[in-house]
Order: structure tokens, then sequence, then C-alpha cells
């Protein structure tokens, strides 16, 4: 039944520094590799070289600027990927029970075997976390590299997800989110890792820690104010090039 | 959201069907013999089909027995079971006053119940959604029913009843266009907090994850209908609801009943198309649009 369980054991999720995201898609790429070659059918592309090409990816990476009342804006670099909310709402509109949440581990799974493609549990998302693959008809996200995390064949710093192994600037740290001593939540408490759109009440596992505040270089040079530029007309050429104009 | 027209076929026409077979199981009228053979062919004809347009858009329709499996939690297969269940209520009393002119009127009021239990299945799978505000809203479901059973009323020949109907569905229809209107913003959803970063300043999307399309642009960020929201919703009122009761108030002959409900059923094909074209979908946040 594609009911949510009541509780799970584990909540495995991803937090994801917004402060050190440096924007460059490696995670994308890596994910899109991953998931093509192994769990599920392949991440799909049409036409891929021609005019219009399109794809299925299960994370990507969008920039926001923010502009504060005062100050620079500053540009944050977002990757998005499923959330493995605690009350996901693509689970309880699968009709067909291909979507479901693990009880072992919060993983937000769909079933490829048992999905007839309706796309209403992408409707239901509210953070675009789930797409329709064109070649396979299956609906396809995010699994937290569920082939990875507990696969004894790879070495053991591998067994975390693909884009967690190949963030270059250590901006992504996968972990259980339920246990209150694990890394991740240690890091969440500290950063103050927020919820997105917490109002619609999805409860997601994943967390997003702010970027820190930028610094204000404070005025070192005690002599500064005395060593301001005395005159700010132009001299020579450019000076009687301003003059000039002026007049006409 | 992308007006699909494999759903909008469905719906309409499923609404329509299931509305009339409604008044059928009612016994308005209680028809027999090859009357009611006509009548009920219409009925399965219109539910039927509008289920098998459905299934167009899915992408492995093969599988489709399983989606009857979900019906605890999912208003998609509960829909699919009602429609199933209602069918065959409704079929083994149309076989009854077809053929054997029998009236098994118990099992007709059965029928009838399932039937506007699958409208407002039907109707739910959309004003479930969270996601999109337009939809997550009471007067969803009622305007489907009262769609539904007015047009049905019409195909049913119950032409005082329809008259009522459509009158009340045009009623619901310009206070879900009002209440819809404002209810995305009224809902506090906005790019700061799809980013949790509202707080800091004024957010902007400022780079694309990709600069083509992707499914959910094309899905759930559908933009072309809205820029003539407002013309299309004149027509769809006019042609839905005002020209059908107009040629009611003049005559109760069949074919100007005919008349009505065929620029009714176009009106409402407008009204579904808007119904998706206008709904907007939380996720296009992330890309800036709506």
């Amino acid at each position: 039944m594609t009911t949510l369980p009541q509780t799970t054991e584990k909540k495995l999720g991803l937090v994801i520094d917004l402060d050190t995201c440096v924007g460059c898609h490696a995670c994308v790429v890596s994910c899109k590799g991953w998931n093509t070659e192994n769990y599920g059918a392949p991440l799909s592309d049409q036409d891929a070289y021609g005019a219009d090409p399109t794809g299925t990816f299960l994370n990507r990476v969008h920039s926001y600027e923010v502009q504060p009342e005062e100050g620079p804006a500053q540009l944050i670099h977002f990757p998005k990927s499923c959330l493995h909310c605690d009350d996901a709402p693509c689970v309880t509109v699968c009709p067909t029970g291909a979507s479901y949440k693990r009880q072992e581990d919060g993983i937000v799974l769909v079933n490829e075997d048992a999905c007839i493609g309706c796309g209403l549990c992408a409707w239901a998302c509210p953070y675009g976390a789930r797409e329709m693959d064109q070649a396979a008809g299956v609906m396809k996200k995010c699994t937290l590299c569920v082939d990875r995390i507990y696969n004894e064949n790879l070495p053991e710093e591998d067994r975390v997800p693909s884009c967690v192994r190949t963030c270059p600037s250590g901006a992504r740290h996968f972990g259980d989110l339920g246990d209150e001593t694990s890394e991740v939540s240690v890091l969440v408490a500290a950063r103050g890792g927020m919820d997105l759109m917490p109002e619609l009440g999805t409860k997601p596992v994943n967390k997003y820690l702010p970027p820190r505040p930028k610094d204000v270089v404070p005025e070192l040079d005690i002599l500064a104010p005395y060593l301001k530029p005395v005159a700010d007309t132009q001299k020579g050429f450019l000076g009687w090039l301003d003059k000039a104009l002026e007049k006409i | 959201m992308h007006p699909a027209s494999s759903v909008i076929i469905f719906t309409v026409a499923s609404g329509l069907g299931f509305g009339l077979l409604t008044w059928l199981g009612l016994g308005l009228p209680n028809a027999n013999g090859w009357a009611a053979f006509w009548y009920y062919a219409l009925g399965f004809a219109l539910a039927g089909g509008g289920l098998l347009a459905s299934t167009f858009h899915l992408g492995n329709p093969q599988r489709f027995l399983k989606a009857f499996s979900q019906w605890r939690s999912s208003w998609l297969s509960r829909e699919g079971c009602l429609s199933v269940f209602a069918m065959a209520i409704l079929g083994i009393f149309a076989f009854g006053a077809i053929f054997l002119g029998a009236n098994w009127q118990p099992l007709g009021y059965i029928g009838s119940v399932l039937a506007v239990l699958t409208i407002i299945a039907t109707s739910m799978i959309y004003a479930q959604l969270k996601t999109v505000p337009r939809w997550n809203h009471w007067t969803t479901p009622l305007l489907f029913l009262l769609l539904s059973l007015g047009g049905g009323a019409l195909l049913a020949l119950q032409t005082s009843l329809g008259l009522i109907l459509l009158t009340f569905a045009g009623a619901v229809q310009l206070l879900a266009w009002y209440l819809g209107d404002g209810r995305f913003q009224r809902r506090g959803t906005n790019i700061g907090t799809a980013t949790g970063l509202g707080d800091r300043g004024k957010v902007r999307a400022f780079e694309p994850p990709h600069t083509g399309n992707n499914y959910l642009l094309k899905e759930m960020v559908h933009q072309v209908g809205r820029k003539h929201a407002v013309k299309l919703r004149v027509i769809a009122f006019i042609m839905m609801i005002l020209m059908p009761i107009g040629l009611l108030m003049i005559s109760y002959a069949v074919p100007i009943v005919v008349l009505a409900l065929l620029v009714h059923m176009i009106g409402t094909f407008v009204q579904r198309w808007l119904f998706f074209a206008e709904a907007e979908h939380v996720v296009g946040l992330y890309y800036g649009k709506r």
C-alpha cells in the first residue's frame, strides 16, 4: 500500500551547504552518470545533439540572486533533488503502489515495474524532484544511491551517494538525520539547517544550510581618512576634454 | 499545468457519462427496451470512452490493472475502482431494463451513488494537490459534480433538473474563479520560501539549471493559456452556462435541448482546457516562472 510508514528507523538524507556550493554542476553530471549505468531504467536524453535537447535528471543546480536591503547582491548556487520527505505527498497519490517510502531508512523509491507513468506523483511534489523518463515511460527520482550506500563491493569511502562523493567543495553531506548525534544532525543544528517550503507540510528530511553572512571589511588603516585623494578633477587631455565638452 | 488533450477528454466525457448514468440509475427517465438501450449506450460510451482516453497519456498503460490496488491512499486508484463498480452495477441494472423490461431499482440507486462518488473521486485527483493552489479547494469537487450532473440531466432529457443544476454550476464556477485568482499568493508560498532564502533579501532566479526545456517545465509551467484567460473565461461561461440556460428557457423541445447540450459540451471543453492551463504549480517558483 502506498500509505506512508508512521516512523522510519533511520532518516537517511542529504545536507546541502549553500555557503560552500560553487555551482560547478559536478553533482549533476555524476548523478546522471551513476544512475544511467546502474539501478533502474537509464536516464534518457531526447534530441541530445539536436536543436531542442532535453533529458531526465535527478539533480539540478539552480542559481539565485539575493539582494539584501543594504549591501551588494549575493549569488547562491542551489542544488535540488528529492528531499525524501517524511510526509511525502508523491507516495500517497500513487495509484499502483509503485511509489513507496522505506520503513528501514526513509528513502523514497519508485518500483519501476509497477509504475504506469501517469505523472501524478510529479504533480504532487512541490520541489520538482520527479521527472518522467520519456524513453522508459516511468517516473525517475533520486534513490539516494541506494545501490551504492549499502554496496559492500565498493570501497567504504564510496558508499555514499554519487553526488556527495563527487562534490569538490564539500558542500554535500550524507547521513542519518533521524539520529541527533550523527555528523549531519550536528551540522544542521550548528548552522541552522532549513526546510524548503515548510508551509506545505511535507516535512523534508534533506536540509539546506543557509549561506553565512558576508564579512564586513573593517577600516584597518587609521590614517586612511586623511589619505583621501585631494583633487578629483581630471588633468591632462581628459581634463581638457571634460572642460571642452562641458562648454558645448 | 499542461492541458493534455487526453485528460481534458477524459474529465469532460466521463463527467457527462457518469452524470447521465446517475440519473438513469435513479429512474429518470424510467426507460425500457430500445429507449433504455440508447440512453445506456450513450452513458457507457461517454464514461468508458473517457476512461479509455485517460490511459493515452500513460507511459506504461499495459500495467493499468495495478492502478486498482491503492484505493486506501490514492484518489486516482479510488476513481478507477469506483468507476468500474459503478459501471458494473449499472450494467446489470441496464441489462434488466433493456432486455427483461425489469426495474431492479435498488441496484439502480446503488449504481447512482457509485457514479456520483466516481465524479467526486475524479475531481479529488486535482483538488487534493497542495502544489496547485487554484485546484486545492472545495469548489473543485463541487463544480465538477454540478457540471457532470447538470450536463447528464440534459443528456437524460431531464430539462428542468438540468436548468437548475447548470444555474448552480454557473454560480460555483464564478465563485471558483473569484476565490482561485489570488489563492497562490494567499497561501504564502513564494520564491523566498521555496529557496529558504527569503528572509535574507529579495530572491531572483538568476540562472536556470539548464538552457533547454525539461519535463517539469513542459508539464507544470504552462504559460500560454493564461495570456487569453479572461477571453476564454467569457467564452467558456457563455457556452457552458448562459447559452444552454437561455435556450432551455425558450423551449424544452428535444432539438433545442440537443442544441443546448452541444453548446454546453463545447463550453465545458473550453472550461476544462482553462482549468489546466490557468492552474499554476509551485515548482515554477524555482525557475522564476509561474
